[in-house]
C-alpha cells in the first residue's frame, strides 16, 4: 500500500515538472516573439542622444519622448507612404472582391457549356508561382506606360484563384430552395446573387476581405518593382528608402517610429479578428 | 444558348485578368527564355537557343545565390517544422494562458517583413558606436562580438534564419496545432490503459495521427524556403550580391530591374530553373510521403 502512495507521488511530481517545463518552453517562445517588438517600441521613445550615447543599450528608459515620430513624419514623407499604402489596399480589395464574387457565382450557381473544365483550369492555375509570371507582367506594365500608377500596382492581383475556390464552396452551401423560390418569383441572377447570397455568405466574404488586406499592406516585390518615384512608393518600400538612404544621419529612434506606425495598423486589425484570421489562414494562406 | 451568354459575362473579369497576368506570362517566360540576346529598349533579339541557361548557370551571382538559398531551405525547414512540432505539443498540453499564447504566437504572421527586418537588422548590428543588443549576449558566452550584419558569411546566415524561422512560424504552429486538437482523445485513453510509454504514444499515436499536416508542411515549407527574398533584403539591404547574402529569387529580381537590370531573358531562364528545382524536391517529398503518410 506504501509503496502505491510513494509511486503515485513520484508520478505527480514527475506531472507538475513536465508541466513546469512545458509553461517555461512556451513563455520562452512568447518572449523570442515579442522582443523585436518591445525593442521597436522602446527605440522608438528614446531620444536621438539617449539612443545614441548607449554602447550597451538599456532595456528601459526613464525619459520617454515622442519626439521620433515627429520627425519620421517631418523628414520622411511617411504620410504619402500611407495614403498610397491605404488606396492601394482598399482599391484592390474591392475590385478583388468583385471579381471573385462573379466568378464564384457563375461556378457556383450558373449552368453552362464546360463548367468543370473551365473550372479545373482555374484551379490548375493555383499551382503557378508568382515568380514565373512576374517578369511578364513587369514587361507589360511597363511597356504599357503604367508605371508609378496605381493601375500598375494594382491590376495584376485583383484575379485569386483561391478566393474563388473559397467562395465557390460557400456558395455551393446555400441551399437550392431558395434559389427555385427567387426564380418562381421572378427575381433576377444578379438580384438573387446580391440579395440573398452575398447576405449569407458575408463571413467569407470578411475573411478574404481581411487575408487580402493583409497582403495588401505587406506587399513589397511588386511595388518595387512598378514604382521608383518616392512619390508612388507604399510603406515596404518607403520603410526600404528609409532603411537604405536614413532620414540624412543614422537615426534608428526615427527609424523605428516609422516601423512602429507600420506595424500598429495589422497588429490591431488582427487583435479585432483574431479568430476569423487565424481560421481564415489555417484553410489555405501560406506564407513560407 | 442564354445561360452560357450569361456565365460567360460573369467570369469574363476574372478570366480577363488571369489571362493577361496569369496564362500569358507562363507562355510568354518560356519564350523569353529561349530569346537570345533580348534587347528590352528595342524589344529585338539575336537567336533562339539555350545561351541564356548556359548564360546564367556559369554566373557566380547565381551560383552563390544558389548556394545561399540551398544552406537556408536546409537549415530553416527542418528547424522551423521541429520548433513548430515542439511548440504545439506544448500549446496542446495546457489549457490556463492557451489562448494568449497561440495569440502571440501568431504575430509575426501579420507583420510587415520589411518594417520587423528592420528591427532584426537593429538588434543584430554592430557599429562604432554600440555593439548592439545580440552581441550583448554574444559576450557572455564568448570574449569576441561579431558583426551579423556586415561581418563573416556564416554569421549573416545565421541571423537570415533566425529571422526566416521567426516568420515562418507562425502559420506551421497554427496548423499542427488545430491538427493537433483534433486527433481523437480515445486513442490516448486506450495507450494509457495499456500503459503505453509518453514516448510510445508520441511516436505510435500522435506523429501517424498528425502525419498528413505534417508532411503538407514540409513541403510548402520546401516551396517557401526556395523562394526566400524579402527576408534578407530586410536584413541587408536591396543590394544582396555585394552582401553576398542574394537568393534565387532575388537574382531573378536583380535582373529583371535596377541598375542591374534589363535582362528579361537571363531573368526568365532563372525563374524556369527554380522552377524546375522547387517541382523536383516538391515531388520528390510528395514520393516520400506516400511511403510513409499515414492515411
Amino acid at each position: 500500500m506504501k509503496n502505491k502512495t510513494h509511486a503515485e507521488k513520484r508520478i505527480g511530481r514527475k506531472r507538475v515538472a513536465v508541466r513546469t517545463l512545458t509553461y517555461i518552453l512556451l513563455a520562452v517562445w512568447a518572449l523570442a516573439v515579442l522582443f523585436p517588438f518591445y525593442w521597436m517600441l522602446l527605440s522608438s521613445v528614446k531620444s536621438y542622444g539617449a539612443y545614441n550615447s548607449e554602447y550597451v543599450p538599456a532595456f528601459y528608459t526613464v525619459a520617454p519622448t515622442l519626439e521620433n515620430y515627429v520627425s519620421a513624419f517631418r523628414e520622411a514623407p511617411l504620410a504619402k507612404y500611407f495614403l498610397n499604402t491605404l488606396i492601394f489596399t482598399l482599391l484592390t480589395t474591392g475590385i478583388m472582391l468583385t471579381v471573385t464574387v462573379l466568378a464564384a457565382f457563375a461556378f457556383a450557381r450558373l449552368e453552362f457549356k464546360g463548367k468543370n473544365i473551365v473550372f479545373a483550369l482555374f484551379l490548375a492555375l493555383m499551382m503557378i508561382p508568382n515568380e514565373l509570371v512576374i517578369i511578364t507582367n513587369f514587361q507589360t506594365i511597363t511597356s504599357a506606360g503604367m508605371r508609378n500608377t496605381f493601375h500598375g500596382l494594382i491590376l495584376p492581383s485583383v484575379a485569386s484563384v483561391f478566393y474563388i475556390y473559397l467562395l465557390k464552396e460557400n456558395f455551393e452551401q446555400i441551399p437550392d430552395e431558395l434559389y427555385k423560390a427567387a426564380k418562381v418569383d421572378g427575381t433576377s441572377d444578379f438580384k438573387y446573387l446580391v440579395k440573398v447570397m452575398l447576405p449569407i455568405a458575408r463571413p467569407t466574404l470578411i475573411t478574404i476581405a481581411i487575408l487580402k488586406i493583409i497582403e495588401c499592406w505587406n506587399s513589397y516585390v511588386w511595388p518595387r518593382l512598378i514604382t521608383d518615384e518616392k512619390a508612388r512608393f507604399l510603406v515596404s518600400n518607403g520603410i526600404q528608402e528609409i532603411r537604405e538612404n536614413g532620414f540624412g544621419r543614422e537615426n534608428v529612434p526615427a527609424m523605428m517610429a516609422a516601423v512602429v506606425l507600420v506595424s500598429l495598423p495589422l497588429i490591431v486589425l488582427f487583435l479585432i479578428f483574431r479568430k476569423r484570421i487565424m481560421k481564415g489562414v489555417s484553410m489555405g494562406g501560406t506564407k513560407g | 444558348m442564354k445561360n452560357n451568354l450569361k456565365a460567360f459575362l460573369y467570369l469574363l473579369p476574372a478570366l480577363v485578368f488571369l489571362g493577361v497576368f496569369m496564362v500569358y506570362p507562363l507562355a510568354d517566360v518560356l519564350v523569353y527564355s529561349f530569346e537570345e540576346g533580348y534587347n528590352s529598349a528595342s524589344q529585338t533579339f539575336s537567336g533562339i537557343g539555350l545561351r541564356n541557361y548556359s548564360f546564367v548557370l556559369r554566373d557566380p551571382y547565381f551560383l552563390q545565390a544558389v548556394k545561399n538559398t540551398f544552406i537556408l531551405v536546409m537549415i530553416t525547414v527542418p528547424v522551423s517544422t521541429g520548433l513548430a512540432l515542439v511548440i504545439s505539443l506544448g500549446l496542446n498540453s495546457i489549457k490556463k494562458l492557451k489562448n494568449l499564447f497561440q495569440t502571440i504566437y501568431f504575430l509575426p504572421y501579420v507583420t510587415n517583413t520589411l518594417a520587423v527586418g528592420l528591427v532584426f537588422m537593429i538588434l543584430f548590428k554592430k557599429t562604432p558606436y554600440s555593439d548592439g543588443m545580440v552581441n550583448i549576449l554574444v559576450r557572455l558566452f564568448s570574449g569576441t562580438t561579431v558583426d551579423f550584419i556586415d561581418g563573416p558569411y556564416w554569421a549573416k546566415m545565421l541571423v537570415l534564419s533566425i529571422y526566416t524561422v521567426w516568420i515562418v512560424l507562425p502559420f506551421k504552429i497554427l496548423i499542427l496545432t488545430s491538427a493537433l486538437g483534433s486527433v481523437k482523445q480515445d486513442y490516448y485513453n486506450a495507450a494509457k490503459i495499456d500503459g503505453a510509454s509518453s514516448w510510445r504514444v508520441f511516436s505510435r499515436i500522435t506523429v501517424p495521427m498528425i502525419s498528413p499536416m505534417l508532411f503538407y508542411l514540409i513541403i510548402t515549407g520546401f516551396i517557401g524556403a526556395f523562394k526566400a527574398y524579402s527576408d534578407s533584403v530586410a536584413l541587408f539591404g536591396t543590394n544582396l550580391n555585394a552582401a553576398g547574402m542574394n537568393t534565387i529569387v532575388g537574382y531573378i529580381y536583380d535582373m529583371l530591374y535596377g541598375d542591374s537590370g534589363g535582362f528579361p531573358s537571363y531573368a526568365s531562364a532563372a525563374a524556369l530553373i527554380l522552377f524546375a528545382i522547387v517541382f523536383t524536391i516538391t515531388v520528390v517529398n510528395l514520393m516520400i510521403s506516400r511511403k510513409r503518410v499515414h492515411h
